[in-house]
């Protein structure tokens, strides 16, 4: 059981308080846009065994869009951060690093 | 090999089972393959064995990191059926249902299947119009179901409770030919045969990187060293996504926990495989009197072989409403396997941009049912470049749109 913190409403919960909405911080593309990037941007979900960043939901609760980075092996949960963000707050980055050094999602390290 | 049959079971029983043969071979790797199947789980092997059986290739090894048939072919609720709406589907289902009718024979090894009848429950007016309209398809693809009422459900599982409160049972998609079979039997008669063939099956030998030159597959590395091979099949269902990193290349594949659980022992009380998609549950009872339940998977991407807890809560307490008397049952066991679901919930089994490298994976949450047809198609593919069953399910179909769109079938129970 994943226990998150809103950073909304400050909460902390367990997961069926939550929904999990998929992966993080998409680019998103549409007309004009190659048939690579719109493959990428529908279909090709990062699928990392390891650090993940992913899009939740406080459903049962204050109803907001929020971020969290997760361990999908160990199921740690590193952190929660705002939806209002294109990448991982430096600080959560650096404490994931202390403890999964040398990790990658996308572009980010 | 030494077959097995009624009169070795009588020649051992008067030596005191001495002379009992190991059912395959502990192979050590060889430099070179023409063929490396990555993954001994059901698939991976059905894929070797009809390449040896169809196809004449032998020089073949099959690598699993654990052990044999310990992923999702141990851990799944073993249902087979083939009642799919659109035509690839059903095709190749329907292909891998007939060919469970016969595995025992083929392989000579019991794998206990058993045609006791699958029931996709219909528990409300959308799932009945859904049902109707698989059932008419299936007629036209030839794949024998019917759409049944709920007296007739109500007869065939005297035990189901029909008439609600929140969802009464309204009918039913019944295909009498589906059923279930001995999960761990068929990855162990699979290995048996493909041994006899002449191929390697080598456990605890995980591979940790693939080498490519020019775009072309030479070979993989193991934790048992490197081993070089003509064509590569990627057969690792949850993996797959990890396995093709290591390839240079992506899929549109989210690895998710899918749960199953069982109950302790009873009398026979169910003859039949129920499917209620609609609460989210599923359940069989096993030869050994157990009721095998399979649930919902969780929301999210994980490796864990675990599941969450109240995926188990919500599973049950959907099954106590339509079966009352499993309320009182004790459950034994819980267990999770990983599973690989693409953007459409139809499998991919495909060449990919590597040349001489193939996968196949994709099979979400229904895999089991489709061991002997995707290991058909796949083998086909492997060596002939092309298959019929196989055609549909490019893992480039997503770029082009032409999607295989059963998550109606396969969103929940499979």
């Amino acid at each position: 059981m994943l226990i998150l913190t809103c950073p909304c409403c400050g909460v902390t919960g367990e997961e069926t308080e939550f929904h999990a909405g998929g992966e993080a911080h998409l680019k998103r593309f549409g007309p004009g846009s190659s048939e690579d990037q719109f493959e990428e941007y529908l279909f090709m979900r990062e699928n990392p065994k390891g650090v993940h960043f992913e899009r939740w939901r406080h459903v049962n609760g204050c109803g907001k869009w929020f971020h969290a980075a997760r361990n999908t092996v160990t199921l740690e949960v590193y952190g929660t951060y705002a939806a209002q963000t294109h990448e991982p707050p430096a600080d959560l980055r650096d404490k994931i690093t202390e403890k999964v050094p040398g990790w990658t999602w996308r572009e980010f390290q | 090999m030494k077959r097995y049959s009624a009169f070795a079971i009588a020649r051992e029983a008067v030596r005191h089972h001495t002379g009992w043969d190991r059912a395959w071979r502990d192979a050590q790797p060889k430099k070179k393959y023409d063929v490396i199947i990555v993954g001994a789980g059901g698939h991976g092997l059905a894929t070797a064995f009809y390449l040896g059986k169809n196809f004449g290739i032998t020089n073949v090894a099959i690598l699993e990191k654990g052990w044999l048939g310990g992923g999702n072919t141990g851990r799944n609720t073993t249902i087979i059926r083939s009642n799919y709406l659109q035509d690839p589907s059903a095709a190749i289902y329907e292909k891998s249902r007939s060919l469970y009718e016969t595995m025992s024979q083929d392989l000579n090894y019991n794998v206990m299947f058993s045609p006791r009848g699958v029931i996709m429950l219909a528990q409300t007016q959308h799932e009945v119009r859904g049902y109707l309209r698989t059932a008419h398809a299936n007629a036209l693809q030839g794949v024998k179901t019917e759409f049944i009422g709920p007296q007739k459900v109500k007869e065939l599982v005297p035990i189901i409770n029909i008439d609600g409160p929140r969802y009464p049972v309204l009918g039913g998609l019944y295909q009498a030919r589906g059923g279930t079979a001995r999960h761990d039997a068929v990855a162990w008669g699979y290995a048996r045969a493909c041994s006899d063939m002449g191929m390697d099956v080598i456990q605890r030998c995980e591979v940790t990187g693939v080498r490519t030159e020019g775009g072309k597959i030479k070979g993989v590395d193991t934790s048992r060293g490197p081993i070089d091979c003509d064509k590569l099949g990627g057969v690792v269902a949850g993996h797959s996504g990890h396995l093709c990193d290591m390839a240079g290349f992506r899929l549109p594949i989210e690895s998710v926990a899918l749960q199953a659980l069982v109950s302790e022992p009873i009398k026979p009380c169910m003859d039949v495989v129920i499917m209620a998609n609609t609460v989210h549950g599923y359940m069989s009872q096993s030869d050994k009197g157990e009721m095998v339940i399979g649930g919902g998977t969780d929301g999210y991407n994980n490796y864990t072989q675990r599941g969450s807890f109240h995926h188990i809560e919500e599973t049950v307490r959907a099954l106590v409403e339509t079966f009352p008397m499993v309320s009182r049952l004790k459950m034994l066991r819980q267990w999770g396997g990983i599973v690989d679901v693409t953007g459409d919930r139809s499998p991919i089994l495909s060449k990919t941009p590597v040349e001489g490298m193939f996968i196949n994976c994709g099979w979400g949450t229904g895999g089991f049912k489709a061991i002997p047809g995707s290991g058909w198609a796949m083998a086909e593919l492997m060596a002939k470049g092309h298959a019929p069953l196989t055609d549909e399910f490019s893992m480039h179909r997503f770029r082009e749109g032409k999607f295989i769109d059963e998550s109606v079938a396969a969103g929940v129970a499979h």
